[in-house]
């Protein structure tokens, strides 16, 4: 018949209880996965060493002094003390993990800035332009409401004010205003997209 | 080049602590003892 391997929880439980073994099969067991999540982090083999030795320090004495209050749950909560030095690994030393460009990734995938560039400025001035001239070609009480409204920021309340006609005829206006606008685009086929 | 990606997973995959590491946790752990008293615990570490 198959050995069956011990829990990590009796291991846990044994070890609290004083036998130093359990703590030999528990590193064993779970050195590759904490030591290689801990590398992949840092990449250099002497700090993952120190993160490595510090997270069991950690172990050991939380056990030791009967604060560990997580059965069945050894190695998330282990990861979760590494993975926690790690941070602080990078707050003491005020270093970013660094990430190298490789064939299938480029940081500036994941970087970004909300000023637009070059291109996307000149597109978009070229739209405005355009629109500008479509809207030129509207009837003259049908510009006069688009351009107090989308230009002038007017409500329709204060177009019809200004215009001496009533808010529903301003907001006619307005409507047949845009409704003339897509079918010059649509006859045209003009891309006023960014 | 598939060759080369699964020879770097496999190597990253064997990465393990140096001996010397292992063997001062579990040298420590026989040395520690932590003592509860009241509120305050001590950490007596056995030379």
């Amino acid at each position: 018949m198959a050995n069956v391997p011990t829990s990590d929880a009796l291991l846990v439980k044994n070890y609290i209880a004083g036998d130093e073994n359990s703590l030999s099969i528990l590193i064993n067991r779970h050195q590759s996965k904490i030591y290689g999540f801990i590398y992949s982090k840092l990449s250099d083999r002497d700090i993952a060493d120190d993160i490595f030795q510090d997270t069991f320090i950690k172990v050991i004495k939380t056990l030791k002094s009967n604060s560990y209050n997580e059965e069945g749950k050894f190695l998330p909560w282990v990861m979760r003390i590494s993975h926690n030095l790690i941070i602080d690994y990078y707050r003491k030393n005020k270093k970013m993990p660094m990430f190298r460009e490789t064939e299938d990734f480029s940081i500036f995938s994941i970087m970004s800035d909300n000023v637009p560039n070059i291109e996307s400025q000149l597109i978009t001035s070229q739209v405005e332009s355009d629109l500008r001239k479509l809207i030129e070609e509207l009837p003259e009480d049908q510009k006069e409401v688009l351009v107090m409204r989308m230009y002038q920021d007017l409500s329709f309340k204060e177009i019809s004010e200004l215009t001496g006609v009533s808010i529903n005829t301003a907001l006619g206006r307005m409507r047949y205003a845009i409704m003339n606008l897509r079918k010059v685009i649509d006859k045209h086929q003009i891309i006023l997209t960014n | 080049m598939a060759k080369i990606y699964s020879k770097n997973a496999l190597e990253i995959s064997k990465k393990l602590p140096k001996k010397e590491t292992i063997q001062f946790l579990l040298n420590y752990s026989k040395a520690l003892n932590i003592l509860k008293i009241g509120n305050k615990s001590f950490e007596i570490l056995a030379n």
